[in-house]
């Protein structure tokens, strides 16, 4: 019995010199946490799953059965022109219509200060999505129970989707089911050993004059809008009619020049 | 208190290993038993990371129960093992393109599982670029074995017999069954088919004998007139080629599927042509039944085709310049590939509860 108190004696010192050793920050009542939250909509309505109806840039009328997206490699740039960059390997997101936990993404550790600049990926880097799988935790594991009838991975042409617009349209042609269904999935992180379509897309969001302030009692959140309709106009109009699938082609980054701009700060809550 | 005398015990072991001169004291904790894959000197570099996933006896045995096992499908008839079978260098006998499930065709013949640590790609377009990545494809696709990978480790964890839970104990510590030990297990049974014992491998190994004087021709004008695509020990320069097929009827192509690069159009990767005489039939929508029609393709048949290969038109003139005589001996030497040690392997067997066809 005296050698196991003794044993948990000298494991406890060990532990305690690991986590002094391993400390990077100094000092944890100045990390706090900051969170975003992403709101689904289309144009200036809230975006309701399935039941919603909304019309694109060409008129067409839709509903949205499915919009999920990759959000990565965040990073928060202070007033002071200093940045913080998330851990990337605790920096991936998958945001889902369908489920609104996803889309409140805490970020912790988070440094004291007033953060003005807001940048993230949409996707996943070509690093990352080269990796060897047991670097593919979480939402990036293909076989994560989360993703059951709803995948984010292409496993034929190994890669993420990190973009995944789904849902109905009177002006899209039935197809062989005799649905009219239209569905973007847009990935390609730029090929591993060919080049390929490239769909990754930095965002970069300013926070204006209300800066996010963080701090051991301050922990802001971040309000950002996803709007849908930008998918069909952000840089050019897609009709429906024309491309009712757009999955891989060189199509595809027509509609990831779109989504890059479909993000916009709501607000800044304290 | 079981545990502190463990220590206390493995402790004292250690305390007497190392003031003992002996060299072959036992350790306290058992390792694992490692597999040393056979690996030829005469092929080139690995790709596969080893160091990343280590054979072990019991994650090789792990590996080769999933692969034979129908339970990776939806309705549990189709195993990897269907489409790969042993006998003919784990190919699908007999069939062009692939039947999966609920008697459904694929859209391309399926290549052999061996070499597998030396490939760069893997399917004909070169779609997957990590062996560890594979299996989710085949797993997904609607028309091989039409399932979900979060549903496959859920069935594999509640599966009793075989206690998949208690494999991967074995094989990996514990009864967690992940992504990662799932296609790690697999790939450490395919990572270990290798194939070199056909004859051309004595051969190479220095028994001059063992290939006949017929033969020997047939290597040397295989070399000159085939090896700069088939190059190599592993017969292969793992590229992405047009060989000039007729495109007449076909819809799939290739590598442009990956790459949406037109250049890419048409093109497949150029196949290994160890345990050829195994694998029948040919190309990747197996159109061709015999070598002799394969040969005969290059030699007569070959079609202008958007990509085509530069070395199959040159000098103005299409294909290959083969005299019969000279293909009869280029068969004759492909057969040499042949490893019926390879084909015959117990170790690489269905173990025999799998529910597959």
């Amino acid at each position: 019995m005296k050698n196991k108190i003794l044993w948990a004696g000298v494991v406890a010192l060990l532990a305690g010199l690991l986590s002094q050793s391993c400390k990077t920050t100094p000092d944890p009542t100045e990390q706090s946490t900051l969170t975003l939250s992403f709101v689904p909509r289309v144009g200036s309505q809230t975006l309701e799953v399935g039941t919603g109806k909304y019309k694109n840039a060409v008129g067409e009328e839709f509903t949205v059965t499915s919009f999920n997206y990759f959000v990565s490699n965040i990073s928060l740039k202070k007033a002071d022109g200093t940045t913080f960059t998330i851990p990337q390997d605790s920096s991936y997101f998958l945001i889902k219509a369908t489920n609104l936990a996803s889309q409140k993404v805490t970020l912790r550790g988070i440094p004291t200060g007033d953060y003005t600049e807001l940048r993230f990926v949409i996707g996943v880097d070509s690093l990352r999505s080269t990796m060897d799988i047991s670097r593919r935790k979480g939402v990036l594991d293909p076989g994560d129970a989360t993703h059951d009838g709803d995948g984010m991975y292409w496993s034929w042409n190994s890669g993420y989707i990190f973009m995944k617009l789904e849902g109905t349209s009177p002006s899209v042609a039935p197809d062989a089911a005799g649905n009219q269904k239209f569905r973007y999935h847009i990935g390609g992180f730029g090929g591993y050993n060919a080049k390929t379509f490239n769909n990754i897309r930095p965002v970069v969001l300013s926070l204006g004059s209300t800066a996010a302030k963080v701090g051991p009692t301050q922990q802001p959140t971040i309000e950002i809008e996803a709007d849908i309709a930008k998918v069909f106009e952000g840089k050019e109009k897609i009709s429906l009619a024309q491309y009712p699938t757009i999955m891989v082609s060189d199509y595809s980054t027509t509609v990831a020049n779109n989504y890059a701009s479909m993000f916009r700060v709501l607000n800044v809550k304290d | 208190m079981k545990n502190t005398w463990l220590i206390l015990f493995s402790l004292g072991l250690f305390g007497w290993a190392s003031c003992s001169r002996s060299t072959d004291v036992p350790t306290p904790e058992p390792q694992p038993e490692q597999l040393e894959m056979p690996i030829p000197t005469y092929f080139p570099k690995m790709v596969y990371n080893l160091s990343s996933n280590p054979i072990t006896y019991d994650g090789f045995q792990l590996g080769r129960s999933l692969f034979y096992d129908g339970i990776l499908s939806r309705n549990g008839t189709i195993a990897c093992g269907t489409c790969h079978q042993q006998a003919v260098a784990f190919t699908h006998h007999g069939h062009d393109l692939s039947h999966g499930i609920d008697d459904k065709i694929g859209m391309r013949n399926a290549p052999p599982i061996q070499n597998m640590a030396w490939e760069k790609t893997f399917f004909w377009d070169g779609g997957v670029h990590d062996l560890d990545l594979f299996p989710i494809a085949p797993i997904e696709n609607p028309v091989e074995m039409d399932e979900k990978l979060p549903n496959v480790l859920q069935k594999l964890r509640d599966s009793k017999n075989p206690d998949y839970p208690q494999l991967f104990k074995k094989a990996f510590g514990t009864t967690e069954i992940t992504t990662e030990r799932f296609t790690k297990a697999l790939s450490q049974f395919m990572v270990f088919l290798v194939s070199n014992n056909s004859r051309y491998d004595l051969y190479l190994r220095g028994t001059t004998n063992a290939l006949t004087a017929t033969e020997k021709e047939g290597l040397a004008i295989f070399r000159q007139k085939c090896g700069t695509c088939h190059e190599g020990e592993l017969f292969t320069d793992q590229s992405f080629r047009n060989n000039g097929l007729s495109i007449a009827r076909s819809t799939d192509e290739g590598r442009f599927r990956i790459t949406q690069n037109p250049e890419d159009r048409y093109k497949f990767k150029v196949p290994s042509l160890r345990n050829v005489g195994y694998t029948s039939p040919y190309m990747h929508d197996g159109r061709f039944a015999t070598l002799e029609q394969v040969l005969d393709h290059y030699a007569q048949n070959v079609k202008q085709t958007p990509n085509l290969d530069p070395l199959l038109q040159q000098n103005n003139q299409l294909g290959i310049s083969l005299t019969s005589e000279e293909k009869q001996k280029i068969i004759a030497f492909l057969r040499t590939l042949s490893d019926e040690q390879f084909v015959k392997d117990y170790r690489f067997a269905d173990p025999g509860f799998g529910k597959a066809f």
